[in-house]
């Protein structure tokens, strides 16, 4: 494994989507009983691409297979990669298994962004779930940056049960930040849990929404995403241009090439993995895709 | 001092309601206070009441087959707490703990069911109300048997 990692070392920065660039592993932190945080670096006088909050990156375990993981981590702090990993299978067991010092292929960023630039001025709205809430960071991380380009941030979060909820440091800080309103909940709790138990979509009973003034961004589960999108347009009143969600399907080459994550007429990982609601609204509908 | 009536009208689940039909329901209105960990009321029991919640959480709870309490639902301030006190044979169908101290106002459900069998339009209001706070539990709970967050998905 590490020759191939040394074969591709000295070819990274060429601008091929194809080609994998070896990052080391400077840090794995343990999010939850099966999810992990990498931080990646890449190798000493490399730089590594910029990416906007929503992209997400093809990462190569050598040997074992490439996986397409959202960046999760800081847009504007510059010289290291942030990954967010769930170990659902033996790709992503293999990623979140990596020591420190040792390689990771990456390729991207690719795919579409969060609207940041139409959530100016306005009430951002994000609903996250289990771990959506990873794609989804970089825009917290970026809102609470430049705070005076939008009124409120709203964060709802839901998770499984308590041990599930991800980066509850960080919901803790962002909670205390003016005009900010972070709510979470557990599908499940057991006694020695004192927050909120329900799914996702009874937190927006707790929130004072303006519709007029609002983009909603959403990423977790597509069922959750359906519940939530339906609450946000019958119920708050939010318009379908507002909605934004990401959506997820077995990407392969990243670049809408390959056809392996087509969804109707499009390609999540080129014309993706962020959409607006409105373009995706008649194939949400069609339970065979 | 605020008036229970006034305390009533304010609540949302009152909200719009007629001023006559709040003169019914307060003189069935009293103020309650639980500790943490105090049971409004467990499972099997009568319901004879239902809760408009002012401060604080309260958790609905299961017992699991070896009966170790899952939490599946909390309510706090501005929800209603039970209905079973609505639907016959009226028996609590789980248990209501208090997360931590929590204010409400009670409503008495023996008091409310004379009222609404004596003026049917205070009943029909009541159960229009009721209606959608059980849909909205229906959908809730049916999102929840989704198991949405599952690692089999």
């Amino acid at each position: 494994m590490p020759l191939i990692a040394e074969e591709i070392e000295g070819k990274a920065g060429v601008s091929d989507p194809m080609l994998p660039q070896a990052c080391r592993v400077a840090e794995i932190v343990k999010e939850t009983q099966d999810t992990f945080t990498l931080t990646l670096e890449p190798r000493e006088g490399e730089s590594l691409a910029r990416f906007a909050p929503g992209q997400f990156s093809m990462l190569y375990v050598f040997g074992v297979g490439e996986l397409p993981i959202s960046i999760s981590g800081d847009p504007e702090r510059s010289g290291r990669l942030v990954y967010t990993v769930r170990s659902v299978g033996q790709a992503t067991h293999a990623l979140v298994s990596r020591g420190p010092g040792e390689w990771v292929g990456v390729r991207g960023p690719f795919g579409t962004a969060w609207p940041l630039d139409e959530a100016r001025g306005k009430d951002v709205l994000i609903v996250a779930g289990g771990i959506g809430l990873a794609p989804l960071r970089p825009v917290i991380y970026h809102i609470l940056r430049h705070r005076d380009d939008f009124v409120r941030l709203l964060v709802l979060y839901g998770a499984r049960a308590p041990h599930d909820l991800l980066f509850r440091k960080e919901l803790t800080s962002w909670s205390r930040t003016p005009d900010t309103q972070v709510l979470t909940t557990v599908d499940y709790g057991g006694v020695a849990w004192h927050g909120r138990v329900g799914v996702v979509t009874t937190l927006f009973r707790h929130l004072r929404l303006h519709p007029d003034q609002t983009v909603a961004m959403i990423c977790g589960p597509e069922i959750m995403m359906r519940f939530v999108i339906s609450e946000l347009r019958e119920i708050r009143g939010i318009d379908a241009g507002r909605i934004y969600l990401s959506m997820e399907r077995n990407m392969k080459c990243g670049v809408g090439l390959c056809g392996h994550c087509q969804y109707g007429p499009y390609f999540i990982c080129r014309d993706g993995p962020v959409f607006p609601y409105a373009r995706l609204q008649h194939l949400l509908e069609r339970h065979e895709l | 001092m605020e008036t229970l009536e006034r305390i009533l009208a304010q609540h949302p689940f009152f909200e719009g309601l007629e001023p006559e039909y709040l003169k019914l329901l307060v003189g069935c209105a009293s103020n309650v206070r639980f500790d943490a960990d105090a049971y409004l009321f467990r499972q099997g029991e009568e319901a004879n009441q239902f809760y408009l919640l002012r401060h604080g959480r309260v958790a609905i709870e299961m017992c699991e087959p070896q009966c170790r309490p899952v939490r599946v639902e909390t309510l706090e301030k501005d929800d209603v707490l039970g209905w079973s006190w609505l639907v016959a044979p009226h028996f609590w169908r789980s248990d209501g703990r208090a997360v931590e101290m929590t204010r409400a106002i009670a409503l008495d459900g023996k008091c409310l069911r004379t009222k609404c069998e004596q003026n049917h339009d205070l009943g029909y209001e009541l159960l229009k109300r009721f209606m959608r706070i059980l849909e909205q539990r229906l959908q809730s709970t049916r999102m929840q048997l989704l198991d949405v967050y599952a690692t089999h998905r």
